[in-house]
């Protein structure tokens, strides 16, 4: 768990103004459960070195491992991943990280996924694990962005199958035209449980700046989600 | 030139010395919970001290108000990598709370709303390195933050400070938490960067 290993970018996507997949291929690579971070070590020329943890966005394949990166303005690790590593050259990772904010593709339980902004990138693991494995439960996405140039995934979710077909988008600032749905913040009426989830208890995720998974979280307690029903992972 | 991260930098400020290895140092104040916020009025708060006899001693809110208060300035150190430093807190130290309390434990576990457990020895929670606090920067110690009351030992990661304090267990065997049972280490140095079970 603490090994670091070699990582080698093999390809980088915009999936928003400020949002990139970066993917690596990782030899060595362990595997991981959806919901999991990787801890990222860079190196300067001097010895400095600084770490960040970025969520996988996806299930393994083989040894490659796919990495959301939102861009921080100022930051000191973001905008190099983003913009600067070349591909072909390295960073070191350390992982899988994480045991408490992860769906296993054997969990029966219907699952309620809550994305504000780039918390959508460890439930889109989820999303890729359940349909992948071909899980039965019932699963069903919220995300929640400020504007339709803010959302990532854009295709596989709207034409996606599985879990992606039951997503939702919903608008914060700025909404497509033709929505049906004003502009708003999430609401109560937003977070309905998966079709045929019955009357079963539903495991909830959510994930998102502070602001959003403490408005989210308290949305799903007020509706009667029992606290330890509800997983959560906050950014910054 | 390496062919790792070429052409990186990092920051030219490198806080040496106050920083420990694989932490940068944050502004702003993260959160981590790994659920919902719980909301304690503090009518309804108290906290409770437990020995390995059984024998419990009770203090609700103005007991707690009323003990001598300190305030302090310290950095934390969060496991996901962000420090901060002079962070101001205000009030009881735990010396004051097991002062009196009849124990041969070597360990405690604290108790936070909603079923939170983390576990330290108990020297860790003597000798002026651990409080009891319910006021930041000056202002009520915020829900997401663990108010109305929190734990603080600043010399451990930040997830042994925990949030929501309802009461502290002096165990004779050590009994790891909720993080320290999910990977996490059950000591948790920042400076010997004990993060996970392995390190």
């Amino acid at each position: 768990m603490s090994a670091w290993h070699s990582a080698r970018l093999v390809g980088r996507r915009e999936q928003s103004r400020t949002g990139r997949t970066l993917l690596f291929d990782v030899p060595g690579w362990p595997g991981h459960l959806a919901g999991q971070h990787v801890d990222v070590r860079l190196s300067a020329d001097d010895g400095y070195r600084a770490v960040r943890s970025y969520s996988l966005a996806a299930p393994a394949r083989g040894t490659g491992i796919e990495l959301g990166v939102q861009t921080v303005p100022g930051g000191e690790v973001s905008p190099y991943l983003a913009h600067e590593l070349p591909v072909g050259a390295e960073v070191e990772v350390r992982g899988p990280l994480g045991g408490w904010f992860v769906w296993r593709p054997g969990q029966e339980d219907p699952v309620l996924l809550v994305a504000g902004g780039c918390g959508i990138v460890p439930l889109m693991g989820m999303v890729r694990s359940h349909r992948l494995e071909g899980s039965r439960a019932p699963m069903r996405l919220v995300y929640s962005v400020r504007d339709p140039g803010q959302v990532w995934y854009r295709e596989e979710l709207t034409t996606g199958t599985g879990a992606a077909a039951a997503s939702r988008i919903l608008y914060t600032r700025q909404a497509p035209p033709g929505s049906s749905r004003p502009p708003g913040h999430i609401g109560a009426g937003d977070l309905l449980p998966p079709e045929g989830a019955g009357r079963l208890p539903v495991l909830c995720f959510v994930c998102g700046p502070t602001g959003f998974v403490e408005h989210a979280a308290g949305l799903l307690s007020a509706a009667g989600h029992a606290p330890d029903r509800i997983r959560t992972e906050r950014f910054g | 030139m390496s062919n790792f991260s070429p052409g990186f930098h990092g920051r030219t400020h490198r806080f040496e010395g106050r920083l420990p290895p694989g932490q940068y140092p944050t502004e702003s104040f993260p959160v981590l919970s790994a659920g919902p916020t719980p909301h304690v009025p503090t009518e309804d708060w108290s906290f409770t001290v437990t020995a390995e006899q059984g024998r419990a001693r009770r203090w609700d809110w103005e007991e707690m108000m009323s003990l001598p208060q300190e305030e302090v300035t310290v950095d934390i150190h969060c496991v996901t990598r962000w420090s901060k430093f002079d962070t101001v807190w205000r009030g009881v130290s735990v010396d004051t709370f097991l002062d009196g309390v009849e124990t041969t434990a070597d360990f405690a576990v604290a108790h936070g709303e909603g079923g939170y457990t983390t576990n330290l020895p108990l020297e860790d929670l003597r000798g002026g390195k651990a409080w009891l606090v319910h006021t930041y920067d000056g202002f009520p110690l915020s829900p997401e933050h663990g108010g109305p009351v929190r734990l603080l030992v600043p010399h451990l990661y930040f997830w042994k400070s925990a949030k929501w304090v309802t009461g502290l267990s002096l165990t004779l065997q050590d009994e790891p938490g909720f993080w320290e049972a999910a990977g996490y280490h059950n000591y948790g140095d920042p400076w010997r960067e004990q993060r996970a079970w392995s390190d």
